[in-house]
């Protein structure tokens, strides 16, 4: 009999603002441990939050784009624990009433297809510190430019029933937060990090135990230490033991999963609601206007490059990955309007390709999206060929020269007059009477000779679909 | 002079009859010479008093009476809640011990603003959890009518202070009582303003939804000036009110007229185990506001009953976490050689808080703890919300309450500190104003066996007005005000 996997997901993404959740702190990273602190976020004695207001613009943001119910009214509640990292021995966070419930997220996966992954909540939260032992004898340093920064804690439903459909809607949603520019969402810098509850059952049973896999900040690791996990558990079922509700930290080095703490020793929070701060009201209003001020999100994207674009749906992908790519296809494509699908083949495969290789993003690209244009303009008019665009792009990339500027410093005009063709078509039947014969013998396998004698005498510029189109005429006459 | 409002003083600067250092130099004479009986203030500094009021004397040449501030060189004592640049702020708890503030509460720059005169940090409970200064880590306070007995608290050293004149009025804070509980004990007035009237932002927090500063001053007029001074919106308190209704407060006592107020007088709060001199000192008061052409209409508070109950349940739960932040990592004391963390955390904070702290943080955390959560603070909100519900149909009848401000007075020192159930019943009439967020007024009203009597009144959410022309009229018309504790009132030497 086989088993159903069961995965649900909380995402910790911090909310890109130039201050903290609950002070004026700069939220910059990478800065000297303790220098972006003040008496609030240091939990000094009779400090008091403030909400910060564009942290809950850019929360409601998310809540919109993933279809979810706004509250009007929410309310921040305080978790209560004690470590040297939370300087006010409680966090802030939305515990009964979160500011947005009830959304959900389109996944595709390979296996399964399409399917609809339910937000049960995102709820509004503030970061701690950083607790630092390593390296350091026998005591603890603890930085604290981090406490207090603001966070979106997204939590989905148990929908979710293999470690693919947990990635594809991991990275469905980093892509929405990337696009909205509500996070720099950057997992390196732990701007996105995501904790799996993993439990298996016999389908059409009852959920499972579930254990909790915290704090992971790679794709490839949460795939792993779902995949881990699922085993694990399979495992102790089958040898007829119990899974047993805890928290497990993964270990991507040993590439296996340990017991942080049982249910048991979990602490008890002891929630309840924070008297410092008033419930947060938001009017319809407000979230109307955000709303009209959201961005085309990757799949609506996605459905209008194919439509209006005619891409096929892997350009349509590839270039609805982040907002610059396709707000970078659209300038091109506005450029050089004739052409939308060159635009994107020339785009996704010659452009990002050499990108690719120069180490480079897009927001680096030594060329203008109008400067490739040109490009692709001089390939339309025939003034050069393809093969011959690909070296101007070449040099564009490495020296940011302009298209027409390279063509006519090194000639690389094409040579499409006719009549210029056809003098040199008629120069190289005359130097080779015996090939000429053997054509008009039969021997037409030779044309391909004729073909390229001629580009080898116009040095590669003449224009090709002319040259064939008049040596097959030049050479049947006789 | 030392026992003159702060409008008198105010009148006195003003007229160029004296100057702020000479009224500072008088309190300072004061204070050296009964501070060590009475234990009122806990730090000063004599040098930074006198800096104070010679800048203030300074700027009175400079600026003329005209240019005068609100409070120009008025010395006005401060509770060791709030949190001061000058000097330690410790909330009298070892665990604060030596702690130096890198800023000032938003009502000390609001009083540096105006002009007044920081007279040293006053003695208090630990944390501001007692009714009598009695749990203060640097020992207890006295009451000056008796020095046997207690000030009241949790803010007894201003209350004993300002009894004394060893200051002509002090800043206090109020979470069940605590500015007019040690007012009624010693024979001054004391104000709680509406919840979210002043900010809290600097105060060290003990149960934030209740905790609120106000004035503790000899006359009427004078917690109105004080107030003004204090009172407003704080962008950095979000409990307080951006658009709360403003108020005249100094016209608010100059329209002292009872004629046609209505006057309601809760009959649960005339009940058995009040004091029977207490009662009759209130009873006789209201028959003067009677008199003076008010209407007594006695009313209901239904739930007063379970105030005090829901009160120490919310109060400790929210101190239980606004305390969390003293773990000796950052600040505060830490024990000796800690083998680990949760040891220093248990030993610090062992050493660090005294023994009704520690009670109430337990009975905070296990309010809150899963499982006890609903039968415990859930319930205590909803006792909060039927005490909001009585008091707003009261009001319906009602311009105005009038109670008892303590069942008894000044108790001795010793008699309640092993009975906290009876200590916590000494703010059976106080606390309900602060679950319901109202002003409430403290003001004596007679004595008894040589012991003050406080009257309170309490007003509609924001009326405050209606709180001080009610409590003027009364003041004008009758002379408590003006009995001052007789061991403290020898002839003075100075100018005044
Ligand atoms: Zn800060």
């Amino acid at each position: 009999m086989s088993w159903e996997v069961v995965i649900g997901l909380e995402v910790h993404c911090q909310i890109n603002t130039k201050t903290k959740a609950f002070c004026g702190c700069s939220t910059a990273f990478g800065a000297e441990p303790n220098t972006q602190t003040c008496p609030v976020c240091l939990g000094m004695p009779g400090q008091l939050p403030v909400l910060n207001a564009v942290a809950v613009d850019k929360t409601i943001l998310t809540g919109l784009a993933i279809y979810a119910d706004i509250n009007l009214e929410s309310k921040f509640d305080r978790k209560n624990y004690f470590y040297p990292d939370l300087p006010k021995g409680y966090q802030i966070t939305q515990f009964t009433v979160p500011l947005v419930e009830h959304g959900h997220i389109d996944i595709v996966t390979k296996s399964r297809g399409a399917k609809r992954i339910g937000v049960t909540r995102i709820h509004m939260e503030e970061d701690a510190g950083k607790s630092m032992h390593e390296g350091l004898d026998a005591v603890s340093h603890i930085d604290l430019n981090r406490s207090g920064i603001p966070l979106m804690e997204i939590v989905s439903e148990p929908d979710m029933r293999s470690s693919d459909e947990a990635i594809a809607y991991l990275k469905n949603l980093h892509q929405v937060i990337r696009f909205l520019g509500v996070s720099g969402a950057d997992m390196e810098k732990g701007q996105f990090r995501c904790d799996a509850n993993v439990s298996v059952r016999r389908p059409g049973e009852p959920f499972g135990t579930r254990t909790e896999m915290k704090n992971m900040n790679s794709f490839r690791f949460i795939k792993q230490a779902i995949d881990y996990e699922v085993v694990r558990q399979i495992e102790v079922i089958e040898d007829g033991g119990a899974v047993i509700q805890e928290s497990r930290l993964w270990d991507s080095v040993k590439n296996e999963s340990r017991s942080m703490r049982t249910k048991e020793e979990a602490n008890d929070y002891r929630y309840f609601p924070e008297p410092d701060l008033p419930p947060l009201r938001v009017s319809q209003l407000e979230v109307d206007n955000i709303k009209a001020g959201m961005p085309e999100l990757p799949h609506q994207l996605h459905a209008r490059f194919e439509a209006e674009f005619g891409l096929s749906a892997y350009d349509a992908d590839v270039l609805t990955q982040t907002r610059e790519l396709s707000g970078w296809y659209e300038a091109l494509v506005a450029a050089h309007p004739a052409d939308p699908k060159r635009c994107a083949n020339w785009m996704a495969n010659e452009l990002l390709g050499r990108l690719k290789e120069m180490n480079k993003d897009l927001a680096h690209c030594p060329i203008s999206a109008q400067a490739f244009a040109q490009l692709l303009d001089r390939m339309a008019d025939s003034t050069i060929s393809g093969k011959t665009a690909k070296d101007v792009l070449d040099a564009m990339m490495e020296t940011g020269v302009s298209a027409d500027d390279f063509i006519e410093a090194k000639g690389l005009k094409q040579v499409s007059d006719s009549g210029e063709i056809d003098a040199m078509i008629q120069a190289i039947m005359d130097a080779n009477p015996n090939q000429l014969a053997a054509y008009r013998g039969g021997k037409e396998k030779l044309f391909g000779f004729f073909v390229g004698q001629v580009m080898k005498a116009s040095k590669g510029q003449a224009n090709p679909a002319m040259v064939n189109q008049r040596l097959k005429e030049l050479l049947k006459a006789s | 002079m030392p026992f003159s409002s702060l409008s008198e003083i105010k009148t006195r600067l003003d007229c160029g009859e004296t100057t702020a250092v000479e009224v500072a130099q008088l309190y300072l004479d004061r204070i050296a010479a009964h501070n060590e009986q009475l234990n009122a203030f806990v730090h000063l500094d004599a040098d930074h008093v006198l800096g104070q009021a010679q800048a203030s004397d300074a700027y009175r040449a400079a600026h003329g009476v005209h240019g005068a501030r609100a409070l120009e060189g008025l010395p006005i004592a401060i509770k060791d809640i709030f949190c001061t640049q000058d000097g330690p702020t410790q909330c009298c708890s070892n665990i604060l011990k030596d702690f130096h503030a890198p800023y000032d509460a938003h009502v000390i720059t609001k009083l540096k603003e105006a002009g007044a005169v920081l007279v040293g940090k006053t003695n208090m409970d630990e944390f501001a959890m007692g009714s009598s200064t009695e749990t203060s880590a640097f020992g207890v306070c006295r009451n000056p009518w008796n020095t046997d007995r207690i000030p009241g608290g949790s803010s007894g050293g201003s209350a004993s202070a300002v009894a004394a004149a060893l200051t002509p009025a002090a800043l206090g804070t109020d979470t069940g009582g605590s500015i007019r509980q040690p007012a009624s004990l010693t024979g001054i007035t004391g104000m709680k303003p509406t919840y979210g009237r002043v900010s809290r932002r600097g105060i060290i927090a003990f149960a934030s939804s209740l905790d609120q500063a106000g004035p503790m001053t000899r006359t009427v007029k004078d917690a109105a000036m004080l107030t003004a001074a204090i009172e407003g919106h704080d962008p950095l308190d979000s409990t307080t009110v951006a658009d709360a209704p403003q108020l005249d407060w100094l016209k608010a006592c100059e329209q002292r007229n009872m004629q046609g107020m209505k006057i309601g007088v809760p009959k649960e709060y005339f009940v058995e185990g009040m004091d029977a001199e207490v009662r009759a000192s209130v009873e006789e008061a209201l028959k003067q506001c009677e008199a003076l052409g008010a209407e007594l209409v006695d009313i209901s508070l239904p739930n007063t009953d379970l105030a005090v109950a829901a009160y120490y349940v919310i109060a400790p739960s929210e101190a239980s976490a606004n305390l969390s932040r003293y773990d000796s990592v950052r600040f505060g004391h830490r024990c000796e050689n800690p083998e680990d963390l949760l040891d220093m955390y248990t030993r610090s904070r062992d050493e660090g808080f005294g023994s009704e702290v520690k009670r109430r943080i337990l009975t905070g955390a296990f309010a809150l703890s899963s499982g006890y959560y609903d039968a415990y603070y859930l319930k205590a909100q909803q006792v909060r919300t039927l005490i909001q519900q009585d008091f707003t149909q009261a009001f319906e009848k009602v311009d105005v309450i009038a109670t008892p401000t303590s069942p008894v007075t000044a108790f001795k020192i010793g008699e309640k500190t092993d009975d906290p159930l009876t200590m916590y019943l000494s703010d059976i009439y106080t606390i309900a104003v602060n679950l319901a967020g109202l002003p409430g007024l403290s003001q004596p009203c007679g004595l008894a066996q040589g012991l003050p009597v406080g009257l309170q009144w309490i007003a509609p959410a924001w009326r405050e007005d209606v709180l001080l022309g009610t409590a003027s009229a009364y003041e004008a018309a009758t002379d408590w005000h003006k009995q001052v504790p007789a061991a403290f009132n020898e002839i003075s030497g100075g100018k005044a």
